[in-house]
């Protein structure tokens, strides 16, 4: 009885350490990835141009970028271990196939970031201008890489392809890496988060450009910036609300449930309406809602009046299939995370938009509105990016791997104890690290453009 | 004996070897960088020295880290069970490890980002324990692997959190925390000028003959109780002799200025220390201090040969190319780091 005690609470403790860690990992990467991109192009209208307006804007997000890495860094060192701390069920059922992409994603992609990053910072005026910035463009790529692996490796969890199990030892091998790595949940998978990745960077510029316009600080120079930035922002939103999309229909036939439980959707309806907005409760008897007739369906499937499946019949056709139990996930986190995710994804489209069309009349620098309404902008994509992974990972339960291992068995058979200290322990430097990082990254993002010295010699003292 | 002795096969022999070199890579690597994390209140006058220090491992460190890395998703893939085992029953000393890292990585990217000395000074504490703690403990956590630890079938751990600090464990990191301070010194004799490099020479001939009686009491120590804790090691004494050999010679190099020479010499020492360490290993991954039918083999954590196969043709294409290119980095930022008066006064000059 106690061990039963002891291991439900481990699981419970180490649900929220997976929790808190990844998605503490999660805020710095989308930015990483997305930056690291936009200096690329930043960098290189610099070296076509020469034009120095260009180079001010390159070192100055450059900072802002490098200080935003250091804790994806240190946050990703975790992630790589506590599947094997926490986990270790889990990492000997799944090791075969999702320990792959993840020695791969070290081996291809993190080397490849972390040694041209170096290259980078320290390399101006010791390697060419063009060698240089091929630098920059090659730790992009690596983190570009490195979310393809990662991603992988999560679809697998989503919808397992390529493998067989193995009757003596019940676990997972990997019979077709191919199948792994084209997995059609990946290639989605990918996309969004890709796109939505782009999305963080390219709003995080327009923001803060943004805020300097209003300030008068440097506008020849941060005009520049935001006009990329606006083209970027409007079509990775498109990108990001297109695969957004078909994920939704590709889930109605991988993981009805997730649907079914993000639309609080109790009983299968052709023609489903979707639910903008409910106050009350989600267990079917709202106090005051706001329906859009068929939008459900056209979502889900495409159709006008196509059958979505609700959640009492799916709960009986999984009881059937895998034994008794739960089957349905925490409806309400799923509601609301996927209407934030949504919700914002509309948002940053029409700020593309107005950018765009903004800066079509040559009005961006002088609406003041826009400019205000664009740095606040700055959260949306961190807030949505959050809300995603929590729809995604939660609207899997109580699967860990969807269909094959609940997450209840996947939990190391440790104490309670040890997952109490590093969860408390990892939460209380996450919000140490959190405090300085962000305090720092607004102090830099507040500080004008620096001019570029006249004879840029090597910097012998860089750190 | 229970056990059904199964030998590991050609592919998992490859992998066992491949996952040592990875943390043999690492330890060469990153020896230095923690070393140099060390040392830096020592070998360091004033700020200008710190920034000397750090920046001799600047373009570097993160690249050096990725072996880690690498080292533990190819140890995932590779032999799942080890994996498993070793970070669940390591929990809280790799929670300590982890902690160091987050805080020694985040003092490169921050420490010169403010100029402030209370802020600096902050960053340089995170630095030194942040390079000192997992110096000592990946020391004690490669002496417990040899020594075994407490786990009974399929690798479940029944012991706690003091059954990994017994007296041999400890020594153990003593043993890596000496040599990878006198490895970091010999790096810094190498990259750094002026003032650090005297002083980080001064450091290495006083620590040499430390860090030689310490690891040759760990090795001798391992030597001797092989074969007691666990029959089946390979222990060839050929390769931690030449290690103690080295390490010894150490201190004369250093005094002759063959900086060269004894930057060589520190990492042949760890290279030999951690083969040791691993090939008393095999045919084990983990050694069962409860009974030696409880052993974790090769052939028993190994992941199927297809996975093996996939990766190793990954490895074979792709390791080349990474070798090559952080060759090149540590090539072109061979240039010793030195203190900006220099510069103004070499630019003057011209
Ligand atoms: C922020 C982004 C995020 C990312 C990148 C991932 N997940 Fe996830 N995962 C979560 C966000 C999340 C979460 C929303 O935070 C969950 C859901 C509930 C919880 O406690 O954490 C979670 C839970 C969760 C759990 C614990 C079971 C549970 O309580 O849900 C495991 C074992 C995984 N996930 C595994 C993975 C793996 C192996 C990933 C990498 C490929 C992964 N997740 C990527
Ligand atoms: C839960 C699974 C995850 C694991 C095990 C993991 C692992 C890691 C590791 C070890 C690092 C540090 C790399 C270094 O030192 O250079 C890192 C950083 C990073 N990760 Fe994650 N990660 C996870 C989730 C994700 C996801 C989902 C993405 C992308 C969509 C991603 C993309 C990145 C990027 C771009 C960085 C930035 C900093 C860097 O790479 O160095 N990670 N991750
Ligand atoms: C209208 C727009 C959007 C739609 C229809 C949409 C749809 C979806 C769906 C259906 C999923 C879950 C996929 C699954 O569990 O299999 C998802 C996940 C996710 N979304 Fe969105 N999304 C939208 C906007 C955004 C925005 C704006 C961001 C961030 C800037 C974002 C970031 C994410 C992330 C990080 C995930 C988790 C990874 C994944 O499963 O792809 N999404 N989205």
């Amino acid at each position: 009885m106690s061990a039963l005690i002891g291991s439900i609470s481990t699981l419970s403790l180490a649900r929220w350490q997976f929790g808190v860690t990844t998605v503490f990992h999660f805020l710095f990467v989308p930015l990483t990835i997305g930056l690291g991109l936009l200096v690329a192009i930043l960098q290189t209208a610099s070296y076509r141009t020469g034009d120095e307006s260009w180079e001010r804007v390159t070192r100055f997000f450059g900072k802002l970028f490098l200080v935003n890495f250091a804790i994806g860094v240190v946050t990703g060192i975790v992630q790589e271990f506590q599947f094997g701390m926490d986990w270790s069920r889990y990492s000997v059922f799944v090791g075969n196939i999702f320990g792959a992409p993840l020695a791969i994603e070290g081996l291809l992609a993190f080397f490849m970031e972390s040694t041209f990053l170096g290259v980078w910072i320290f390399g101006r005026g010791r390697v060419s201008p063009r060698v240089h910035l091929l630098a920059i463009w090659l730790a992009s790529l690596g983190t570009i890489l490195s979310a393809a692996f990662i991603v992988a490796a999560n679809a697998w969890m989503q919808h397992p392809v390529g493998y067989v199990i193995d009757p003596a030892t019940h676990q997972a091998v990997m019979n077709n890496f191919w199948a792994v790595m084209t997995n059609s949940t990946f290639v989605l998978e990918y996309g969004h988060v890709l796109f939505a990745a782009f999305l963080t960077g390219s709003t995080f510029l327009l923001g803060v450009s943004a805020w300097h316009l209003r300030q008068g600080h440097d506008t020849a120079a941060f005009a520049k910036a935001a006009r990329v930035a606006i083209v970027v922002v409007l079509v990775s939103a498109v990108g990001t609300i297109f695969l957004g999309d078909s994920q939704g229909k590709q889930m109605e036939t991988q993981q009805p449930m997730k649907m079914a439980a993000a639309e609080a959707l109790y009983n299968t309806t052709n023609g489903a309406s979707f639910s903008l907005l409910t106050i009350g409760d989600l267990s079917g008897n709202p106090i005051f809602q706001v329906r859009v007739p068929h939008i459900l369906s056209v979502l889900a499937t495409n159709t006008w009046s196509g059958k979505v499946d609700g959640i009492h019949q799916l709960q009986a056709q999984a009881t059937k299939k895998y034994g008794k139990g739960s089957y349905v996930p925490v409806i309400w986190v799923l509601y609301w995370t996927f209407r934030i995710m949504v919700g914002l994804g509309v948002l940053l489209l029409a700020l593309g938009a107005i950018g765009l069309w903004l800066m079509r009349k040559r009005r961006l620098e002088r609406s003041t509105w826009f400019l205000r309404f664009a740095a606040w902008m700055i959260l949306a994509p961190f807030l949505a990016n959050s809300a995603g992974w929590i729809f995604t990972e939660i609207g899997r339960q109580p699967w860990v791997v969807y269909g094959l291992l609940k997450t209840s068995n996947a939990v190391s058979l440790i104490a309670p104890g040890y997952v109490a200290t590093s969860l408390i322990g990892f939460t209380a430097i996450y919000t140490l690290l959190a405090v300085v990082e962000i305090g720092l990254m607004v102090r830099l993002a507040k500080v004008p453009t620096e001019p570029i010295p006249a004879d840029d010699r090597v910097p012998e003292l860089v750190y | 004996m229970l056990a059904l002795v199964t030998s590991p096969s050609g592919l998992e022999q490859l992998w066992f070897a491949l996952i040592g070199v990875l943390w043999v890579g690492y330890f060469f690597l990153e020896g230095f960088d923690f070393g140099v994390g060390i040392l830096m209140p020592v070998v360091s006058h004033d700020d200008l020295d710190r920034r000397v220090v750090v920046n001799t491992i600047g373009p570097v460190w993160d690249g050096n880290e990725v072996w880690l890395i690498t080292a533990g998703g190819a140890t995932f893939a590779a032999f799942p069970l080890w994996y498993a085992t070793v970070f669940s029953g390591f929990y809280l000393a790799l929670f300590v490890v982890l902690a160091a890292l987050i805080f020694r990585g985040m003092a490169f990217e921050l420490r010169h980002r403010r100029d402030d000395d209370q802020w600096r000074r902050w960053w340089d504490r995170a630095l030194f324990w942040g390079s000192a703690l997992p110096a000592l403990l990946w020391g004690v956590a490669f002496a417990d692997f040899v020594h075994g630890v407490p786990i009974v079938a399929n690798g479940a751990w029944t012991g706690t959190f003091f059954d990994l600090v017994k007296p041999y464990a400890l020594l153990g990191g003593l043993a890596t925390l000496s040599l990878f301070t006198l490895h970091g010194a010999t790096y810094l004799g190498l990259k750094a000028d002026g003032g650090v490099r005297e002083r980080a020479r001064e450091v290495a001939r006083w620590l040499a003959p430390v860090t030689t009686v310490v690891v040759t009491a760990f090795l001798g120590w391992t030597y001797l109780s092989a074969h007691a804790w666990h029959h089946t090691g390979l222990v060839p004494p050929l390769l931690p002799i030449l290690g103690v050999g080295a390490l010894a010679a150490v201190g004369w190099l250093v005094h002759d200025r063959l900086e060269g020479w004894a930057f060589i010499a520190t990492a042949f020492v760890i290279v030999a220390f951690f083969t040791t360490l691993l090939l008393n290993l095999y045919p084990n991954v983990l050694v069962s201090s409860v009974r030696s039918t409880y052993d974790v083999t090769i052939a028993a954590s190994a992941s199927h040969p297809y996975t093996l196969t996939v990766m190793s043709w990954v490895a074979l294409v792709f390791t080349p190319l990474v070798l090559l290119y952080q060759g090149w980095t540590y090539w072109v930022f061979k240039k010793r780091v030195s203190r900006p008066e220099h510069v103004a006064a070499r630019s003057s000059e011209v």
